[in-house]
């Protein structure tokens, strides 16, 4: 994408178009990744409230794995995650393991 | 107060710029009222209460939270004005500077006081000096009429599709605020023509069109945002000529980027800020009748700084004394940072030396002028300056 100079840029910064933040993948943040483990999942949706981001996706009101286009890898959709019988049901990996 | 005619009245610097306030009916106007700029609000919230304005007010629980309102009020889409004073306006500093980055045409009435410590509440410029760089247009007033008339003029240039720019109008503290003086009106239904009706640009409340304001930025764009800033300020300095050009056509009073007393052939020339300019005028008549070339520069814009115009009105004379009412401890005095830099391409122009006076309200007298004009004379014969910096109004 050719960046803009100063001349075109829009009127003091304003983003005039809603929700483009979509267009902008931040993935390549990422350190560590979560991994769902489906079978310990209750499908509470802790994950998608928690998410700072959007990046838990949702198929049929169901938890359906994670945007990773998006995902920060900040770990708090892990960290909040009840599990199933003291198993999680999403853990942090090292990126690239 | 609350009626307006072209007659003379008699008022105080307030509530002449709360006059102004008034015709200009703001939408919204968030303050933390601080002397010396209190009477301001005092006279303003008393329209409210009247029902002579439409503005809505809101008292906030600090300057910090009255810049904020303003700045909400502001990209929201409407008109918006503040009134503040010294710590009022080191409080608003960080808000300052999201005002002038948003872009947002913030009217701010500035009554000019000392900061603290010591803890201070009268007049000088270190307030206003200390918001130089907030990216904010600054115009100065000598004195009630010239603050009213500024006052009227602001959201004209603020506004401007070229410059959208929140704007500060400065008047000395107590000097001016509080001293009652003659001066002219203008009618109600003639300012409301002269200023016209704001059209906000991509304001927030226009909700079939939503959008963000204040996104994160990092290194790949921030240059340009502020670039294209000073650029605005570049653009703001011939609107300001335009809109003061058409004022003086409709109203008869003439204001430039600066006013120039007895300058044309001036040799010798004093360079000062607001109230104190009365007072130098008056030495520099004193001086001529005795058939001294001498002159006042006074500016009235500080921010877009007039470089050139400066320069090209000072470059024939033979020593300039810069006066600031105001500080840069281990530096030279604000007004004086920016003099030097206007005469600098004239490398044959006159020797400069800068003054710093009447610091937490110090009385600025006749007799000090006098001296500081003898002494500007004195630099004149010899192209040499004594001291480049020096404290005058102070007990050695």
């Amino acid at each position: 994408m050719k960046q803009m100079n100063w001349k075109e840029l829009p009127h003091a910064g304003t983003i005039l178009k809603a929700g483009n933040a979509n267009e902008y993948n931040t993935g390549s943040w990422r350190s560590l990744k979560p991994r769902w483990v489906e079978e310990n999942c209750i499908q509470c949706l802790f994950c998608w409230i928690y998410c700072p981001d959007s990046a838990v996706n949702i198929k049929d009101e169901k938890m359906a794995g994670f945007d990773y286009d998006h995902c920060k890898g900040c770990g708090v959709c892990a960290m909040e995650c009840p599990g199933k019988k003291g198993n999680k049901a999403i853990v942090m990996e090292e990126e690239g393991k | 107060m609350g009626t307006t005619t072209t007659k003379t009245v008699a008022v105080t610097g307030n509530q002449a710029v709360a006059e102004a306030l008034r015709q200009l009916n703001p939408d919204v106007m968030p303050a933390y009222p601080i002397t010396p700029s209190t009477g301001i609000m005092e006279s303003f919230t008393s329209f409210v209460s009247n029902g002579k304005v439409d503005t809505e007010t809101i008292l906030v629980e600090s300057e910090h939270s009255a810049m904020s309102a303003c700045i909400g009020a502001s990209a929201a889409g409407g008109r918006v004005a503040t009134a503040t004073s010294a710590q009022g306006l080191a409080l608003m500093w960080e808000m300052l500077h999201i005002a002038s980055g948003y872009r947002l045409p913030i009217l701010m009435a500035l009554v000019n006081r000392a900061l603290s410590a010591p803890l201070n509440i009268h007049g000088d410029h270190s307030d206003g000096m200390g918001m130089r760089d907030c990216g904010w247009i600054q115009l100065f007033s000598e004195n009630a009429q010239e603050a009213y008339d500024n006052t009227i003029m602001a959201y004209r240039i603020a506004e401007h599709k070229d410059v959208r720019l929140p704007i500060a109008v400065n008047m000395d503290g107590f000097i001016i605020s509080h001293s009652i003086e003659s001066m002219t009106f203008i009618p109600d239904e003639e300012v409301k023509k002269f200023v016209g009706d704001y059209i906000a640009i991509d304001p927030l409340l226009d909700l079939d069109h939503p959008k963000s304001i204040g996104a994160l930025v990092l290194p790949d764009y921030y240059m340009e945002h502020k670039r294209a800033q000073h650029e605005a300020m570049l653009n703001a300095k011939k609107i300001i000529s335009d809109v003061s050009a058409e004022f003086a056509k409709l109203f008869g009073r003439q204001y430039d980027l600066f006013e120039s007393y007895r300058l044309e052939d001036a040799e010798v020339v004093l360079v000062a800020l607001n109230s104190a300019a009365g007072t130098i005028k008056d030495e520099v008549d004193r001086y001529r009748e005795k058939g001294v070339k001498a002159g006042l520069l006074k500016p009235r814009v500080f921010r877009p700084f007039p470089y050139e115009e400066i320069g090209a009105a000072l470059k024939n004379a033979k020593a300039v004394c810069v006066m600031d009412r105001a500080d840069s401890y281990g530096g030279y005095g604000p007004l004086f940072m920016e003099i030097a830099p206007a005469v600098y391409p004239y490398r044959q122009g006159p020797v400069l030396f800068n003054k710093i006076y009447g610091l937490g309200g110090r009385d600025l007298m006749p007799l000090d002028v006098d001296q500081v004009i003898s002494e500007t004379i004195e630099v004149a014969k010899t192209g040499k300056a004594k001291m480049v910096k020096e404290y005058i109004t102070i007990r050695n």
